[in-house]
């Protein structure tokens, strides 16, 4: 059998889902950052597969090399906030973190 | 001396009291010692100064009837308002009269007011009066006189209630006042009648008028009418029956203003007013007029007869004497009518000034004694002045004789050709009951006026003050003095038993009606023969001059009457007047005759004469009352009616209000609260979704994305 372009897309879609899966479920925002780079991830599988079989361009790679970077400045930022909410409540539990509501 | 001269100078004349009375009321406080003096000098130059305009019109300029000039005031849409000042022998006689009598009436007030409080106000006063009074005198239309004629109507107010403190002065003051404006109202009423059906204002444009077949309203009802209204004024202001009762209360006022107002000027002015208008009445109007004249005339003497207060026997004897004046016009006597008018403006002023002097001196005695409870102007507290006081009481005495009409005085000339005058009417006409008036209110006059001078002057003195009265000094007796000889009958006519042969009568001929013939006596149309001058001399500088007639015999049918009468009036004058004055003397002087029984016997009479015939009862029950109730009636209706009206539309409204506030509060309110309640029922749902928790968020967009994939595909 030969790997093809379904089989990328899949497992992208199969970690994109266990990233949601992550993000709904884990009590931990630092798991929850975690799910997300597991969804980033495969957006960027995702980036890549369809420049390497719909012609060979850049336009994908670029786009992952963006997303990776993005990924980088997002983490960055969220570890900072989650180092201000743990200051604030001495856990990052983000059931518990709900003043968004207000 | 020019005729524009004399014009300029009456108008100076008529200035100058003006400025009397300006200089000292806004000085009162700087005038207070030479407040009398200024005002009194200003009077003298006007004198003077009057004296010449007389000479200039009576002597220079005899033969022009009217000097005058007109001067277009403003336009009131076609019609121009034309005012101006004119002088004719009448105005130029009277000039003198006012000007002499407020002359001597300011310097006797300089004594007579002396401590007054408001010494220099009093002379403020009678200058803005002199000033009024000359206005009415010189005025040659009749919105000039009305403007002056009110002026008098204030300035006598002021003069009247000059001691306002006293409440019956005040109310003197106030009973004048509106009395005067009853006629005034008349007055005015005459004047809009004229003004409306000749367009002017002017005497002789009037005249002019009517003499060319103009009528007002092109009836002869009208002019009648118009006639009576205008002398209606004449019936205010020379207090003519039925308007007569506010001269008697203005004897409040001080005696000078009495002399000045109420003897010479301001009781003249109606007089002079009748004389002005004289052409335009007709036969009707004047009937009117004579009844009226000889009804007060003999209606005042019989009050005179028992009143004791000084001043007011002589305010009735002034309302009897202008009764005289204007029942003397009335029945077409002009000459004589005006006669007496100057004649009594002279012994009438003599006698109210003397009475001041009595006054003045009862005044100080009491003084003296510390008595105040005294009415020091009641004649039976007097008696016996002859011995204190004979300046005063030969003055007296001279004026008394001349308003008695004995012969040798003026008032003897005048009065004689009144009755004449009636006689001749009553000849004429058959009314017989003004002559029958005239001769018993001469009667009355010459029995009253003894019965006055005997019981002040004559006699033992009755009381302790009237003992120790002592004569005024030079002030006071001078202008007595001056008056009591101006009523010696030579300044009038040569022959002291007929003034119709002096030089007053030849200057003050009858003016000549201009009413058509068949609305007129025929006695009082001119003679045929007489030749008409209608030849106008306008000069350049806008005068009006009217030639007077040739000299003829005798002007009318009703003049030669008068001569033809003169001498049964004369004789029946005589024998009444002599009878009045024996019937005092035998009274009051002899007591042949016990006056107690007599009123005993005649209580009913002599009550009505004393109570003045009621007439202020009458007024007060009728009119007062009448005023005052419909007053009330008014006030009812205003409170009750007006007031209920704007009461019920304000109590609509608040109805009104009260259910659209309701409407507001439940149904607009209702429904927005409505809304709100229902968004915020929503709205409650609604916030349970938003639970702050990010992953239930991320949960339910997953799901709903999911959703949304599946249902597209």
């Amino acid at each position: 059998m030969e790997i093809g372009l379904f089989h990328y897309l899949l497992v992208s879609a199969v970690l994109f889902c266990l990233g949601v899966f992550t993000i709904i479920t884990r009590k931990n925002a630092i798991l929850v950052l975690m799910g997300l780079e597991l969804i980033l991830n495969s957006a960027n599988i995702n980036f890549i597969a369809f420049a390497k079989y719909s012609g060979m361009n850049f336009d994908g790679h670029v786009a992952a090399l963006f997303v990776i970077i993005l990924a980088a400045a997002e983490v960055a930022v969220a570890l900072a906030i989650f180092l201000n909410i743990y200051q604030n409540y001495k856990h990052v539990n983000i059931d518990e973190v709900s003043d968004l509501k207000e | 001396m020019s005729q524009v001269f004399i014009l300029n100078l009456s108008l100076i004349i008529l200035l100058l009291p003006l400025l009397s009375f300006l200089i000292i009321i806004f000085n009162q406080k700087r005038t207070i010692k030479s407040a009398p003096y200024i005002s009194t000098i200003i009077l003298g130059i006007d004198l003077i100064l009057s004296l010449i305009v007389a000479y200039g019109k009576l002597v220079t300029y005899s033969d022009i009837e009217y000097l005058q000039y007109k001067y277009d005031w403003f336009n009131l849409g076609n019609k121009s308002i034309t005012i101006g000042i004119g002088v004719d022998n009448l105005a130029a006689m009277m000039l003198i009269v006012v000007n002499l009598i407020s002359f001597l009436v300011h310097m006797f007030s300089i004594e007579y007011m002396k401590g007054d409080k408001r010494y220099p106000r009093f002379f403020a006063y009678l200058g803005i009066f002199t000033f009024s009074m000359l206005g009415i005198v010189i005025a040659n239309n009749l919105l000039n006189m009305y403007i002056f004629w009110e002026l008098v109507g204030l300035s006598s107010y002021l003069l009247i209630g000059f001691w306002y403190e006293k409440d019956s002065a005040a109310n003197a003051s106030k009973k004048a006042f509106i009395t005067n404006r009853v006629g005034d109202l008349g007055f005015f009423a005459g004047i809009m009648i004229a003004f409306f059906a000749f367009g002017t204002f002017m005497f002789d444009d009037i005249f002019n008028q009517i003499s060319n077949g103009v009528l007002p309203f092109g009836s002869s009802t009208i002019l009648t009418l118009m006639g009576i209204l205008i002398f209606a004024g004449a019936i205010g202001k020379s207090a003519q029956f039925p308007l007569h009762v506010w001269l008697p209360d203005a004897m409040e006022g001080p005696t000078p203003v009495s002399a000045l107002i109420h003897a010479a000027t301001m009781v003249a002015a109606g007089v002079y007013l009748t004389a002005r208008v004289f052409p335009l009445f007709t036969a009707d109007a004047f009937l009117f007029i004579a009844y009226i004249g000889a009804f007060t005339a003999f209606m005042s003497a019989t009050i005179a007869i028992t009143q004791t207060d000084f001043k007011r026997v002589l305010a009735y004897s002034t309302v009897s004497q202008l009764g005289y004046m204007v029942m003397a016009l009335g029945v077409g006597a002009y000459t004589y009518g005006f006669f007496h008018l100057v004649t009594h403006a002279w012994f009438k002023a003599c006698l109210f000034l003397a009475s001041g002097s009595v006054i003045h001196a009862m005044h100080h005695a009491m003084h003296h004694h510390n008595e105040h409870h005294l009415d020091p102007q009641d004649i039976r507290n007097m008696g016996g002045l002859k011995k204190t006081m004979p300046w005063t009481y030969y003055t007296f005495l001279l004026a008394t004789i001349a308003i008695a009409g004995v012969p040798l005085t003026s008032g003897f000339l005048s009065k004689d050709g009144i009755l004449a005058g009636t006689l001749a009417f009553a000849n004429l006409s058959g009314h017989w009951l003004i002559p029958i008036f005239g001769f018993s209110a001469a009667f009355m006059t010459a029995f009253y006026m003894f019965r006055l001078t005997i019981l002040a002057f004559h006699g033992e003195p009755k009381t302790d003050i009237a003992k120790h009265t002592h004569e005024n000094n030079m002030l006071i007796r001078f202008p007595l003095i001056l008056l009591a000889i101006l009523s010696i009958w030579f300044f009038y006519s040569l022959n002291p038993i007929d003034g119709g042969s002096g030089w007053f009568a030849h200057s003050f001929k009858a003016a000549k009606t201009v009413v058509p013939k068949d609305l007129q006596y025929k006695w009082l149309i001119p003679n045929k023969t007489e030749h008409h001058s209608t030849e106008h001399n306008n000069l350049d500088i806008g005068f009006e001059t009217t030639d007077l007639p040739k000299e003829h015999h005798y002007l009318n049918k009703f003049e030669e009457e008068i001569h033809h009468q003169h001498y049964n009036a004369m004789f029946l004058s005589l024998l009444i007047a002599g009878l009045g004055i024996g019937l005092a003397f035998f009274i009051y002087h002899y007591k042949k005759l016990d006056i107690d029984k007599i009123t005993e016997k005649i209580k009913p009479l002599y009550n009505f004469s004393l109570n003045k015939w009621y007439f202020d009862e009458i007024y007060q029950a009728t009119f007062i009352n009448g005023t005052i109730g419909l007053s009330k009636a008014m006030f009812w209706f205003d409170s009750k009616i007006i007031d209920g009206i704007v009461n019920l539309s304000g109590w609509i409204t608040k109805i009104m209000g009260f259910l659209i506030g309701l409407f507001d509060n439940i149904i607009i309110d209702g429904l927005v609260n409505l809304i709100a309640w229902i968004i915020n029922i929503f709205g409650a749902g609604v916030r349970k979704l938003q639970s702050g928790r990010v992953q239930t968020y991320i949960l339910i967009t997953a799901i709903f994305l999911i959703i949304f994939i599946w249902w597209i595909f």
